[in-house]
This record gives C-alpha cells, structure tokens and sequence, in this order.
C-alpha cells in the first residue's frame, strides 16, 4: 500500500474532522537524514498513537511537527494552516502541546513554578483544581524541587503542566517509559479521561500493550517512513504483523 | 579606627560595583552563555551618557539614572541581534574574543575623542555634604550608592528568583528549545536578558562618575576584578554575585586597612584559593 494510502485509510474511519495532516515529512539532524517522508493524519477527539523501534524516527516526527527540529521539509497543516516553516513558540502558540521523552522537569523551578510555566495560549485550559483532581501527588508536592520529585510523579508534572495552557491538541512522547506497572495504568486513566475530556492525543509508544488500552488508531514507523496503519478494532488481527515490526 | 571605618565604606562603595556589575555579566552568562567581556566597556558608556544628557541636553543625574541604563541597554541589545546571537551553540572562547574585540574597540573611540583623562561629573545637590555618625564621617553620596546598590541588586534577585518572567529566565538557561516549544519567545527573552545585564552595568557606570570621574578606562580598569568576583561567586549564580560583590569589597577594604600592600591583590589571591578547592565558586553549580 503506498504510504499516503495508509495514512488516509484510517483516519476516513474516525468520527472527528481531520485536525493534523502529515504529508512527505522528511527531517535532519545535522548531515544525517531521518525522516524519509512521513505521510499521517489525526482527527479531532482521537488518541493516535505511533509505534516503531528505538531510533525508528517517531521522536523525530513529533520533534518536526512542532518545529523543533531546525531542517525539516514536506507540509503540515493543523487545522488547515501550514506549520512546516513556523517556529515552534508560534506552532505552541497555535494550541499545539508537547510533552519530552525526557519530561523535561526544570531543576531550578519547584513544582508549582514548572506547573505554571507553559503560557495559557488560548481559553479552554483545565483549571488547576481540575489538574489536581487528575494529579493529587502534585498537590502535595507543590514547594518541591522539580527534579526531587519520583520518576512518575515528574511524569504527571510533565502532562499536567500542558493541559493548563488551553491546547486542544497535546503530543506525548513515550510518557510510560521507565516508570512502574501501578503508575502506568495511572498514565492510561488519564489519557483516558482527557479523551473524554475532547483533547486530541499523538501517543508515541514501545509499550504497544498500554497503547492498546488508550488508542483508536496506530501508525508503525520504521527507518523514518509509516509502514503500516490500522485501528484498534484491527489490532488482534494485525497482532503477528505487529510483533515483526517492533521485534517483541 | 576612624581609617579602619573609612576604609569599609571604601570597600562598600566597590563592593556596590562588583555586586552590580557582577550581577549583570551573571545574568548574560545564566542566559547566554556568554562571558561578557564588553561588560567593563559598556559600564564606562553608562558614565559618559550621563556625561552627555548633562552636558548637551541638561538632562540632570537623576534621569540619567533612569536613561543612561535604558540607553545603553539598547546599545546591548543591537549588539545581541547583530552579533553575540550568531554564537549560540558556539565554544565560550568565540563569545569571549568577539565581546574582548568590542570592548576594545568602543574604548578606542572613546579614547580618541576624549583622550585618557578624567572628566568632572558634580554630586547632585540633594546628595552633597555628609553625616557625622559618631564614628565615622559619612558621604551623602557615598551611603546613597551602597544603599542604591543593595536595592537595585535585591530587586533583580528577587525579579529573577521570584516572578514568572523569572521562572522563565531560569527555564530557558537550562533548556531553550523546550520553553520555546511551551510558546515562549526565547530569543527576544534573550535580547532583553542581555538588554538588563548591559543596563545594570550602564547604571553602575552612573553611579560612579561622581565619584571616580569619567574615563574611557574606567571600565577597562574595574573589569578584571570583577571578573574575579564572579569566578569566586560562582558563574551564572545570582545571589552568589551580589553577596560576593559586596563580601570582596569590606574585604578588599579591610586589607587596605590592615595590609595595603596586598590590597590589590587579595581579590585574586582568594580567587585562587576558591578555584582550587571549589572550581564552580562558592554558590555556582557544576556545568
């Protein structure tokens, strides 16, 4: 199936219009090139989530949507607007938020200040009580350093601080990377809920079993390009296929 | 005692300077990265604007104190956007030679146009005389510098450590590309950082031409000192350079009173001491 197929096929399932539209992105670090063209779509209130290996280019592909890779080429359009040259205060700026594969937790800030750094860049943001509704661990730790906080606690502060800012449309990098099994299904509640809540969510996930608790659809990334796409209706049919691709 | 109590007002009054003109090359290297060495250069110019808004407009010290800064800020900053902004992710050595280069270069003009001495600049009115305090006979104008000082420093502190711009400021110094990604301007927020670090130099340089007259050198003269000052605070520590700023000066005047022949050499002394033992200053963090 040629690659824009497979980014299409998909996404015409879905119920919501169509709120972000990859096409050919290709990217670069320095001399080493990437992404090949990567060609995807995600529809309003989704969770898509963007399977792949280490050093697949699924980083990557979230790095370039939000403008923080420097060469980046192809087009992207959120919510019909092309963001492929703008700079990623501009892209955040359009409600767009990104959450690190590394959190990253501010050591010079205590909780409360990482909480409150991200800009409110349009109305619609969660209330504070309604964040610690979501992260009560938070509440508690609000004078602390940043960084002194347990692995799935800066996890929480990670998420919780881009959901104040009133983005609709929030993009987490492996948010369940080294954190314990307890602390994950905590993750999958949330995201869960924040589905409910109308966010639309790009998951970039290894662990295709919590992925599977949370997604509607997923896209393999392989060698910088999309290789396959499916729903999570299809996941238990595609299940062997899906074992090859990511070497489990 | 009446020496030993006019030699720690002496070390006060320097310490004034070394805490504000430390303060300012902490916050540039905090953001930019940047080891400023224009920072002696664009001190003097804040000493000769004041000169100049007396002179040929009548603009009188005390709008000066509110101008000069402003002025010479702006001067910074186009400096930031035509130049120092081209060296991120460069090796420091590249910052340090491009801001000597300038340095030099802006007291080369001065020099030529205003030779190598002094020009008077008169205590304002409301500041002239002084204060008998029983012990010691006190300056206006000397009190109001060290008083001014601690303010304008405790106030930056607390603009830095305390308010949101801060959090910013202390955000971006340790990951640029993802505050960015959060929808903050960083580099205009580094134009402006740079902007308040020339301007707290500009300000000192106000502040001081009452008192050590203006001249193209004088900056050239305070600057090594201050670096030192900084290597014994700690690079990039902001508390750091205002207690040490202050804490060298009282020492350095003590020394003047107890041992002058080393006063010009404890501040280096101590430095050395504070790298051997602890290389990142005494608040600085390890890079």
């Amino acid at each position: 199936m040629p690659d824009t197929a497979i980014a299409e096929a998909p996404a015409r399932a879905a119920s919501g219009g169509n709120i972000l539209q990859v096409r050919n992105l290709e990217a670069w670090y320095g001399e080493s090139h990437i992404l090949h063209g990567i060609n995807f779509d995600v529809n309003a209130g989704e969770v898509v989530t963007l399977l792949g290996r280490n050093g697949a280019g699924k980083t990557t592909t979230l790095k370039s949507i939000m403008g923080i890779i420097g060469k980046r080429s192809g087009s992207v359009k959120f919510n019909d607007q092309e963001i492929i040259r703008a700079t990623s205060d501009k892209i955040a700026r359009m409600g767009i938020a990104f959450c690190p594969e590394e959190r990253g937790i501010f050591s010079s800030l205590d909780v409360r200040e990482n909480l409150m750094l991200p800009p409110v860049v349009r109305e619609g943001g969660l209330p504070l009580d309604q964040i610690f509704d979501l992260f009560p661990n938070l509440k508690e730790r609000l004078n602390s350093q940043g960084t002194k906080l347990s692995g799935g606690e800066q996890q929480m502060l990670a998420i919780a601080r881009i959901l104040r800012t009133g983005a609709s449309f929030l993009m987490l990098d492996e948010p369940t990377e080294g954190l314990a099994p307890v602390i994950i299904q905590q993750i999958g509640h949330t995201i869960a809920r924040l589905k409910k809540e109308g966010f639309t969510i790009l998951l970039v996930e290894q662990n295709f079993r919590f992925a599977s608790t949370v997604a509607d659809r997923y896209y393999v990334v392989e060698h910088g390009k999309i290789i396959d796409g499916f729903s999570n209706a299809e996941l238990a049919a595609n299940m062997d296929k899906l074992h090859t691709y990511l070497g489990v | 005692m009446q020496a030993l109590y006019a030699q720690l007002l002496v070390g006060l009054i320097n310490g004034s300077f070394y805490a504000l003109l430390s303060l300012g090359l902490a916050v540039i290297f905090g953001m930019l990265n940047i080891i400023n060495f224009a920072h002696g250069a664009l001190y003097m110019m804040g000493a000769f604007v004041a000169y100049f808004l007396l002179n040929l407009g009548g603009i009188n010290y005390w709008w000066a104190l509110l101008l000069a800064p402003i002025i010479v800020g702006i001067f910074g900053m186009i400096l930031e956007r035509t130049m120092l902004q081209w060296l991120t992710g460069l090796d420091h050595l590249y910052g340090l030679l491009l801001t000597f280069g300038i340095a030099l270069i802006v007291q080369g003009v001065f020099q030529n146009y205003f030779g190598s001495s002094g020009l008077p600049y008169a205590i304002p009115d409301q500041l002239r005389g002084g204060m008998n305090l029983g012990f010691m006979f006190l300056p206006v104008y000397r009190g109001w510098v060290v008083v001014f000082s601690l303010v304008v420093c405790l106030a930056t502190w607390f603009l830095i450590e305390k308010t949101q711009l801060g959090a910013y400021l202390r955000a971006a110094t340790e990951n640029p590309t993802l505050v960015r990604a959060f929808g903050i301007n960083v580099p205009r927020m580094i134009t402006l950082t740079y902007g308040l670090g020339v301007g707290l130099a500009a300000l000192a340089g106000v502040l001081s031409a009452p008192i050590n007259q203006v001249r193209p050198l004088m900056g050239a003269d305070l600057i090594i000192v201050v670096f030192a000052v900084v290597v014994i605070g700690g690079m990039g520590s902001i508390m750091g350079s205002i207690i040490t700023g202050f804490a060298l000066g009282v020492i350095e005047g003590l020394t003047k009173y107890f041992y002058p022949e080393a006063s010009n050499t404890v501040v280096f002394v101590l430095m050395v001491l504070v790298l051997l033992v602890k290389p990142t200053g005494l608040t600085g963090r390890a890079a």
